[in-house]
């Protein structure tokens, strides 16, 4: 173990942590929305999140650009960034919806065993993972160098690059964007109601059906846009990218307590944080593994996370 | 290999080979005997038992003593407490305060199966059969309670394994017989009429061994004939040897079938006697009834 | 509910109107006549390209008949674990392969001369310690989580798979890519004294496989059929009411957890035994994914559903192989975990109960169905 490693780095470690965690916590979103709603975990969320960073990719194909391209001007960037996002999020956003009608409602009309619905979660996740596995070579794919990092505050050995500002930022916006629209909205008052009592919220005449539909589309957005900020960070892909930063992510939604939208920030943000200080201690190739103990250690000993497990309950 | 093994060795010894009518067995190290009555020996003891949930007090300070070889009334209106009484004593809730006595020793805190296999069964309010299994496979499993096949010995067939699957499948068709049901061992439990059902519970209830059994509304649905046929079981299993806890709603079953009544309301006790006292005391017509009236 | 279980069903009964039914109505000279049959005709198996006309048609291409055999052999093996893990005790283990890489690791470490142990033990030797070390693995996953609720029991044992590969691949002992050579293969010699277990011929393992396959099968058996059996599946219809009947429920789950990563664990000799390598790559999480396909598919809860289960995601990808798809031109067998993927979803919506039912599952679900129905 390296202690003097970390205390030196701690600093940078932090930084890279806050990113890191800002975009498992839009990923981590997904987990949570749909566990409040549905009791349900919906394995198949981090592929979700992959064709996500897929889509962006080939979008800015289209514009000619590939790993080697050099960086465009400001405004083409911004212009390119949100086609991205954009391109992402309408990915994601379907393949969301596309899992929830193939793989959950037909086993939800019939009142399926909840393993069942895991099982088929694990079905769509391997079969869509590996048909980019296998249309891909399985080969990482790289992406266009959109912004080009440079350090914006330097505090010590600590450097704060403005890409890490932007991910932290967008993150936060649309965190407070989502939760203003579930605790304020029309829809988000459905939402609520579902996941508090799905009996009575369809006696009051809300379309439970249309609701889980949301929910499911509200977790793609905040995965489309996460697999963005992921793109322009780490510079590549791979078919099993989701698969990976979904158990992180859903560690993160377990550990502020799943079902609950601020647990999801927190949790995404303090793992992120702590997985690059285990990495720290242990050596990078430790990383995800920091995850998996910490994820089995809260659930043993406090299973419904640091916030509580509720979504309905969730109030402003 | 590997069991969550029993707090301390001295409270759980008997767990496993307890002969039914046998004295509770004493080590040299309790010289305190339990309190005795005239009806008996005090078989289970409740004293100054609470139980909150949050801010609800579900028991509040109950006490009484159950003995050996009575049937034991546990009466009063609905969310009075009964049945919370009854999952405090078999291990699905745990006191806020007080303790709980079983043959002199505390349960509290102790597992559920622990508590079964020392000779506590009880049936539930709405039946919790094992669906699909068979009526003989759902008795047999409560005979497994007191049966030592390891692993091992069901793997490798060893001669304890058949020894003990023989004796538990004689008792349980034995038991399936007594309760009236012989005639349905081999049906999947799911396919038994309601009354079966409620009675395939007691049977597999019985199958552990008991020295306690707790029924929980066992006349629940049932028409009067029905009634009266579970009234003569409920005796015929007394006469075994076994003592009766009874939740009941139907007050004249209760008052025929019944040695003395603890009358719950709101979680307390609000009185205790036989079925005439009980009758008469003016705080259990006013709990009954809503309002005061002489007439039982 | 209680209008349902007033009326007796006949349905329970006419699930064994079909060919299992009329089976188990046999007279026991005429069932144990049927068993050896099968039996014989799984030993032999190999020659089945001998059969004119549908023998071609059957036998693989891409790859060597018996080691075909040999491999869906040790498929055959896994899914009879998992099975008794997720059929039996109704516990949903994601990681299964964990315990397939414990028990090749324990072989290839005492065995191969890169170990850093040095000991070079030969494979039988190492067989009942690979075993064991499987089973302790069991029961040190099992012990702390088996606690948890069924959905986040199956996230942590993803974690503890991958957290095992992770280990593989980057501590030294296990040597990650690099891997193992020289694993021997099991002992025996032939006649001419050349080895019976070479590296040519893939059938004498198939039969080594084949045997332990039965082995377990009547192991798992017994287990079924006494209180074991019981006591898990009174768990999985109503764990607490099983525990207040005396079911000992953690110590139950634990033995499922231990027995499953056993025959996992024997899986993984059987195949360091044949391979002779091994890697860190070889231990992908997607293959616990697809032996649950294979449990899910041939029958959860039942041996014929898992034997037929885990053959055929054995057997489907390797008659695959060596037929490229015509629009990307990959040879099909990269197709396997996609195909199976989907598989798995097409199985849980049009045929929950699996190819070959267990008497039971068919029950429970249509019972669940039953409750929908009305609203």
């Amino acid at each position: 173990m390296n202690f003097s490693g970390l205390i030196h780095n701690f600093g940078p470690l932090t930084v890279t942590g806050l990113a890191q965690g800002a975009i498992i916590a839009l990923f981590a979103l997904g987990y949570t929305l749909v566990y409040g709603v549905l009791r349900l975990i919906n394995f198949a969320h981090s592929e979700v999140f992959l064709l996500g960073t897929y889509a962006s990719i080939i979008v800015w194909g289209f514009f000619g650009l590939d790993q080697n391209s050099p960086t465009p001007g400001m405004f083409a960037v911004i212009g390119l960034i949100i086609l991205g996002m954009v391109a992402a999020v309408v990915a994601s956003g379907v393949t969301a919806i596309g899992v929830e009608l193939i793989a959950y409602r037909p086993l939800r009309r019939r009142n399926a065993p909840k393993l069942a619905f895991l099982i088929t979660a694990i079905g769509a996740s391997l079969a869509i993972s590996e048909t980019v596995g296998v249309i891909t070579g399985r080969n990482i794919r790289g992406v266009p160098r959109l912004i080009r990092q440079t350090d914006v505050v330097v505090i010590g050995n600590t450097h704060i690059t403005n890409l890490q500002i932007l991910i932290v930022v967008l993150a936060l916006v649309m965190m407070f964007l989502l939760d203003r629209f579930i605790n304020r909205s029309r829809l988000g008052r459905g939402i609520r109601a579902v996941a508090q009592n799905p009996d009575s919220a369809a006696l009051m005449g809300v379309n439970q059906g249309r609701v889980i539909s949301l929910v499911f589309l509200l977790g793609g957005l905040m995965a489309g846009i996460a697999a963005v900020m992921y793109n322009l960070k780490i510079g590549v892909t791979r078919f099993d990218a989701g698969f990976l930063l979904g158990i992180e992510a859903f560690t993160a939604a377990v550990l502020g307590g799943i079902g609950n939208l601020r647990g999801a920030l927190l949790g995404g943000l303090l793992l992120g944080v702590l997985q690059n200080y285990g990495a720290g201690l242990f050596g990078t190739e430790w990383l995800h593994a920091v995850s998996f103990v910490l994820l089995v250690v809260i659930l043993l000993f406090r299973p419904t996370g640091l916030l509580g497990e509720s979504l309905g309950r969730a109030r402003a | 290999m590997s069991e969550p093994h029993i707090e301390s060795p001295q409270e759980m010894d008997d767990a496993n080979a307890r002969p039914v009518d046998a004295p509770a067995p004493t080590g040299p190290a309790e010289s305190a005997p339990a309190p005795t009555g005239p009806a008996g020996d005090a078989l289970l003891e409740m004293q100054n038992v609470t139980l909150r949930f949050g801010g609800v007090v579900a028991l509040n300070d109950v006490s009484f003593v159950l003995r050996k070889g009575e049937i034991f009334g546990l009466i009063g209106p609905n969310g009075a407490g009964k049945t919370t009484c009854f999952n405090a004593m078999t291990g699905v809730y745990r006191p806020t305060s007080g303790a709980i006595r079983f043959q002199g020793r505390s349960i509290v805190g102790r597992k559920k199966h622990q508590i079964t296999r020392g000779g506590i069964a009880r049936t539930f309010q709405n039946v919790r059969l094992f669906p699909e299994m068979t009526a003989l496979e759902n008795v047999m499993v409560g005979a497994d309670a007191h049966h030592k096949t390891s692993v091992i010995a069901a793997l490798f067939r060893l001669p304890r394994f058949w020894h003990e699957e023989h004796e538990g499948r004689r008792r349980s068709l034995e038991l399936l017989e007594f309760v009236g049901i012989g005639k349905r061992a081999g049906d999947v439990a799911r396919n038994l009429s309601y009354g079966e059902q409620r009675r395939l519970e007691i049977a597999r209830a019985l199958a552990t061994n008991p020295t306690l059994l707790c029924l929980d509304e066992p006349a629940a649905g049932f028409n009067p004939a029905e009634k009266e046929d579970l009234l003569q079981l409920i005796r015929r299993i007394r006469d075994t040897g076994v003592t009766i806890l009874l939740i009941e709603h139907d007050m004249r079953l209760v008052m025929n079938v019944t040695d003395r009544i603890v009358v719950l309301e709101f979680g307390k006790k609000i009185a205790e006697g036989t079925p005439a006292q009980v009758r008469d005391d003016p705080k259990v017509i006013a709990a009954y009834l809503g309002v005061p009236s002489d007439a039982a | 509910m209680s209008s349902t279980a007033a009326t007796p069903g006949k349905n329970g009964r006419r699930l064994n109107g079909n060919l299992r039914g009329w089976f188990a109505r046999q007279p026991v000279w005429v069932r144990i006549v049927g068993v050896l049959a099968v039996i014989a005709l799984a030993y032999l198996l190999p020659y089945t390209a001998e059969i004119p006309l549908i023998g071609p048609q059957i036998v693989t291409e891409g790859i060597d008949w018996p080691s075909a055999l040999f491999n869906m052999s040790y498929y055959v093996l896994l899914a009879l674990g998992l099975n008794v893990v997720v059929g039996y005790a109704g516990l949903l283990d994601l990681g299964y392969v964990g315990f397939f890489a414990v028990g090749a690791y324990t072989v290839a470490l005492l065995t191969s001369p890169d170990s850093r142990l040095g000991t070079e033990w030969p494979w039988l030797a190492a067989v009942p310690f690979a075993i064991a070390v499987a089973m302790i693995s069991g029961l040190i996953l099992g012990w702390p989580t088996l606690r948890l609720r069924g959905d986040y029991l199956a996230i942590v044992t993803l974690g503890f798979a991958e957290i095992i590969r992770i280990v593989a691949q980057s501590t030294e002992t296990l040597r990650g890519d690099r891997g193992f050579t020289d694993i021997p293969h099991p002992p025996g010699q032939q006649t001419d004294g050349s080895a019976l277990f070479g590296v040519r011929d893939a059938t004498p393992y198939y039969w080594l496989g084949l045997t332990v396959i039965i082995l377990v099968v009547l192991g798992v058996r017994n287990l079924d059929r006494s209180r074991v059996g019981r006591s898990w599946l009174a768990i999985r219809e109503d764990e607490e009411a099983a525990e207040i009947m005396g079911v000992r429920t953690i110590k139950y789950k634990l033995w499922a957890f231990a027995i499953g990563a056993c025959i996992g664990g024997l899986g993984g000799v059987m195949f360091a035994g044949q391979q002779g390598f091994m890697n860190s790559g070889t231990f992908v999480l997607q293959f616990s994914i697809l032996v649950l396909a294979g449990v899910v598919m041939g029958g959860s809860g039942n041996i014929p559903g898992a034997i037929l289960g885990g053959a055929l995601i054995s057997y489907i990808p390797d008659r695959l192989r060596g037929i490229q798809d015509p629009i990307f031109h990959t040879d099909l067998f990269g197709f396997r975990f996609a195909i199976f993927g989907a598989v798995i979803i097409l199985i849980m919506i049009f045929r929950p109960q699996g190819l070959i039912p267990s008497r039971r599952r068919a029950m429970e679900l249509k019972d669940r169905e039953k409750e929908a129905a009305p609203s």
